[in-house]
């Protein structure tokens, strides 16, 4: 059975960075898809810019594993909207993830730049 | 994946979809802000977001569990396809409910009777004590089913006091009158001492149970424990049953309890109505002495194993201590050899978990042949149903080829293909096990007779289940797998370019559908044949001169007991009855036998003659005089015996030809003499020969005929105060019931009678021959009705696969005789190799059934070559519409066709 879903291995290394960023733009406050994929395309000065097709399954995959919640609720301009709050055990994950991250960029960042280590 | 996630994937799927909904909106406003037309801006936020769908499926796919998503589609799908063809669903699912149905209800027959444990706690603990097989040693009087040990000898065991054994408890069976005088109405007893039921485990649905302190030495009048069955039946489960008394021969004995309601006694096949202690026996049988006796045997013992000690160890014990058991219960009167046989006896422990059961010996080997015949006709259902699949898997060969092309893999289609097939084999197998639950019981009924009730608990247990699960996946596997695989054989292109008309692929295909025609018409002859040897069998039996004519005769079994009758009146009082009975209305002729010919009692002797013992054994019947006019069987030289033999003349005797043959060199006879052998103490009596009859049949059909001697009850010096009469009628012999009861009350108010019609009770020891004889008949029609449905499928597929070549033939002058011939000649060779085949599995098969044929070889030339001859005009029947179709086929349309 071919699995159809499964994204290209680049793709999965972003895909765990992907939940980090939502999982981080939802602990300003509750927001909806919309919303979060402004707030990072803006949060990373345009950098990343979210494909929609990727977000809504990372938020179907995040709410299934119990990091964030869901409900329709109404937006700035009054369209009713799917939001998503961050849960208590998200809120670990982020923390988790975070410094999961901090730890991977350190390790990366000491075989890209030795030279800057100011060991010489 | 969750299953929770899996149900709830349609709901989560909507969620999404208004999500994007809603984003699409929000985007929209956004884009309208900026300036964008509302036509712009949806385009752009359309395309922003990309394919929705393709968001929607992956989500979709999150949630779902692949293979179970694809089942449940296939089998919608298939059974679309099933509601679009309806004769096809019909077909298949009528020889499917069919084959399953009566391969189920056979098994589940064969569980009940031979599988199944006593619904008992620990069954597999439960033993049976008995006397190990030997030669000789048992002599005397042998009562009821399980004639096993005598009572002393019960007694020796019990206090014998083994350790392997955690209870041991006697028992046996026999039957009471629940009636007060006239017409008898029978209960099934069983003889219990007081430890039965907590040996064998059985708690009371009501009141108590029997326990020690009810079975004890000259207890009279002991209290009594019902069946669930018979309380039901008699009293309505009244509770207050428990308390009131029951007459039993005509003896009122307390009810103490009724035992639990799965409990039907230890006989697989009967259920016990009451059981009563085994002291009760003199009071109840008075005439019939047993408790005490050392040559009379009527119970059997059971016993619970203790923990931890096996068989046998049991056994060890046993053996070890028989002898003083043997010693002290050994009857002085035995002659020197059956004393010796008699003190060498072994005890042995023989596991009796799945209970005792004269069905078991008597009906294993016919059913599981059954079982075995209804497997082959299931197959040769699966084989039509594969013809089936596989001439539509043609039809959908273009849209199979399709698919693979637009990249469906091979696996896919097979698995949807299969899944059709698994539908039809699981609604098969619903229906089937329906319909077995019909079947067995109508099997039941067939099995039953007047004289024995079969008693048998149905459980739909994990066997029968499994049975039919099983069979179910089988058959879908047998004819669903190979059509579908071949189905995507075939490579698309060759498909595509052929248009439709299959070629070199579908040659291949027809190939295998040849083949499963030509082995359903070999395993249709099988089938034939052995039913039409059971058949044959049957019909000789039946035809069989047993030397005498059991219809239209009136047996009555007259219990004189209640009467009171003192023993030295009986003989006169017998020939009153006698007497009385002969004057009734539409009575022939009246006499009354001691042994009435195969209804299963028997009584045997060993001839002295001029002082020397001759080997073998004679059987023996005392009869009043008349008794071979009732019977018609001729005097061929002699005289009867008459009323003027009585016990102060010289006794007398009338002998088959047989005997006179075996111990009189079949000269002279009349007027020669011989004894019976005798024990140390009797005095031996000297039968002087004054008849000679011709032979006739003792226990059965099927026997060889035995040496008979007739004696004359009026020289019987211990007659019973039972006794069974016969009597010839002019007319239908269940009419004289109310005039000969009517009669009878005359002689004495009290006298109990039971009826049975003799010629209907010969008839049922042929009940399992006739069984055979109908079961594998009816599916022989069965086989042969489907493998002719094969072949006309074959054939009608053929014609029409070949108009073209058929309509070209036509134009060029054939003639409809040529035509026909040319079909017929296909059918010919596809029949003539299924008969080859057919006749060389015949012949390994019928040999399993050599042991159930009576006087006929099961390669008996007679029913091969008539099965071969049924099975050809079947074969004939079934190719007429095809044929008949390609003569009229008209050239120009067939032509125009192509």
């Amino acid at each position: 059975m071919p699995k159809k879903g499964r994204p290209p291995f680049d793709g999965e290394l972003l895909q765990g960075t992907l939940d980090l960023l939502i999982l981080k733009t939802l602990a300003i406050g509750p927001a909806h898809g919309h919303t979060i994929a402004h707030a990072i395309a803006r949060g990373s000065d345009e950098v990343l810019q979210v494909e929609h097709g990727s977000l809504y399954p990372a938020l179907h995959r995040i709410e299934d594993r119990g990091w964030i919640a869901s409900f329709w609720g109404t937006s700035e301009n009054n369209r009713r909207a799917r939001y998503y709050r961050l849960t208590p055990a998200g809120r670990r994950q982020l923390a988790h993830q975070t410094s999961r991250w901090d730890a991977l960029v350190t390790a990366i960042n000491r075989i890209v730049r030795p030279a800057s280590d100011g060991n010489v | 994946v969750s299953w929770r996630r899996f149900f709830r994937r349609g709901r989560w799927d909507a969620e999404r979809a208004a999500e994007l909904e809603s984003y699409l909106q929000i985007e929209i406003d956004e884009q309208i802000a900026r300036g964008l037309t509302a036509d712009d801006a949806r385009h752009a936020a359309l395309r922003k977001l990309g394919n929705t769908t393709y968001i929607r499926e992956e989500i979709y796919e999150m949630n779902t569990i692949g293979w179970f998503e694809w089942l449940q589609r296939d089998l919608r799908h298939g059974l679309r396809l099933l509601r679009l063809n309806p004769a096809f669903a019909a077909v298949a699912l009528l020889s499917l409910t069919l084959g399953i149905g009566a391969n189920t209800a056979l098994f589940q027959l064969i569980d009940a009777v031979t599988l199944s444990a006593l619904p008992l706690p620990s069954p597999e603990a439960l033993v049976e004590v008995r006397i190990a097989p030997s030669a000789g040693g048992r002599s005397g009087s042998f009562r009821t089913r399980r004639p096993l040990i005598t009572e002393p000898q019960w007694r020796e065991v019990r206090a014998a006091g083994f350790s392997s054994f955690s209870g041991l408890a006697g028992w046996g069976v026999t039957t009471l009158d629940l009636s007060s005088g006239g017409e008898s109405r029978i209960a099934n007893a069983m003889w219990v001492s007081g430890e039965f039921f907590d040996t064998v485990g059985v708690r009371p649905a009501a009141g108590r149970l029997i326990g020690p302190a009810d079975d004890v030495r000259g207890c009279g009048a002991p209290g009594v424990v019902l069946s669930h069955r018979f309380w039901q039946r008699e009293y309505g489960g009244a509770a207050d049953a428990v308390g009131r008394d029951i007459r039993l021969d005509g003896r009122p004995l307390p009810i103490v309890g009724v035992a639990a309601k799965s409990f039907f006694g230890l006989e697989v096949g009967r259920s016990f109505d009451v059981a009563v202690p085994i002291c009760a026996q003199p009071l109840l049988q008075p005439q019939q002495a047993a408790i005490d006796q050392r040559s009379v045997w009527w119970l059997a013992i059971i016993g619970r194993l203790a923990p931890g000690v096996s068989t046998e160890e049991a056994t060890a014990e046993l053996e070890g201590r028989s002898a003083p058991i043997f010693a002290a219960t050994v009857d002085p009167d035995y002659i020197k050899e059956t004393a010796e046989g008699y003190l060498a006896f072994k005890l042995q422990a023989v596991e009796a978990w799945r209970g005792f059961s004269g069905l078991r010996t008597e009906y294993d080997e016919p059913l599981r042949l059954l079982l075995g015949i209804a497997g082959l006709v299931l197959l040769i259902a699966c084989a039509n149903l594969a013809n089936l699949l596989l001439a539509r898997a043609t039809a959908r060969e273009r849209e199979i080829a399709v698919r693979l092309a637009i990249g469906a893999s091979r696996r896919r289609i097979v698995s949807q293909l299969l899944a059709e097939s698994l539908l039809l084999a699981g609604i098969g197998a619903l229906a089937g096990f329906g319909l077995a639950r019909v079947l067995s019981q109508a099997l039941v009924a067939l099995l039953a007779s007047d004289g024995t009730p079969l008693y048998l608990a149905f459980e739909t247990n994990w066997r029968v289940l499994g049975f039919t699960t099983a069979l179910a996946i089988t058959t879908c596997l047998v004819f669903g797998l190979v059509p579908a695989i071949r189905a995507t054989r075939t490579s698309p292109e060759t498909v595509m370019r052929a248009h439709g008309r299959g070629l070199t692929a579908s040659r291949e295909r027809f190939t295998l559908r040849r083949a499963l025609v030509v082995g359903q018409m070999a395993v249709s002859l099988v089938l034939v044949a052995g039913s039409l040897l059971f058949a044959r069998s049957f019909s000789r039996l039946a035809h069989v001169d047993a030397g005498f004519d059991p219809d239209p005769v009136l047996r009555v079994d007259l219990d004189l007991r209640p009467a009171g009758v003192q023993s030295d009146q009986l003989l006169t009082y017998y020939a009153r009855v006698i007497e009385r009975l002969r004057a009734v209305p539409g009575v022939v002729s009246a006499s009354y036998a001691d042994i009435i010919p195969m209804t299963g009692s028997g009584w045997n002797q060993r001839v002295v003659v001029d002082g020397e013992r001759k080997d073998g054994t004679v059987y023996v019947n005392r009869v009043s005089p008349a008794y071979f006019e009732t019977m018609q069987t001729p005097i061929v030289a002699g005289r009867d015996v008459s009323e003027r033999d009585t016990v102060p003349t010289p006794a007398v005797a009338i002998v088959n030809d047989l005997f006179a043959e075996k111990y009189f060199g079949g000269g002279q006879v009349l007027g020669r003499r011989f004894q019976f052998a005798a024990g140390p103490n009797d005095t031996p009596v000297t039968y002087e020969v004054v008849g000679r009859v011709p032979n006739t049949k003792y226990y059965e059909l099927r026997e060889e005929f035995l040496p008979i001697v007739y004696l004359a009850a009026g020289q019987d010096t211990g007659p019973l105060p039972f006794q069974s009469v016969l009597l010839r009628a002019s007319g239908e012999p269940g009419a004289l019931r109310a005039s000969v009861t009517s009669a009878m009350a005359e002689v004495h108010p009290s006298i109990r009678l039971t009826f049975a019609e003799y010629g209907e009770e010969v008839r049922n020891t042929l009940l399992r021959d006739r069984l055979m004889a109908t079961l594998s008949g009816g599916f022989a029609i069965l086989a042969i009705v489907l493998a002719a449905v094969g072949l006309y499928g074959l054939m009608a597929y053929t014609v029409a696969r070949r108009r073209g070549e058929i309509g070209i033939r036509a134009a060029l002058g054939a003639t409809r005789g040529r035509i026909a011939r040319m079909v017929a000649r296909e059918t010919g060779w596809l029949v003539a190799i299924g008969v080859v085949a057919g006749l060389g599995l015949t012949v390994l098969a019928t040999r399993a059934a050599s042991a159930l044929l009576f006087d006929l070889s099961p390669s008996d030339p007679l029913s091969i070559a008539a099965a071969v001859v049924i099975l050809a005009s079947a074969a004939a029947v079934a190719v007429l519409a095809p044929t008949w179709r390609a003569t009229r086929l008209s050239p120009v349309r067939a032509l125009r066709e192509e």
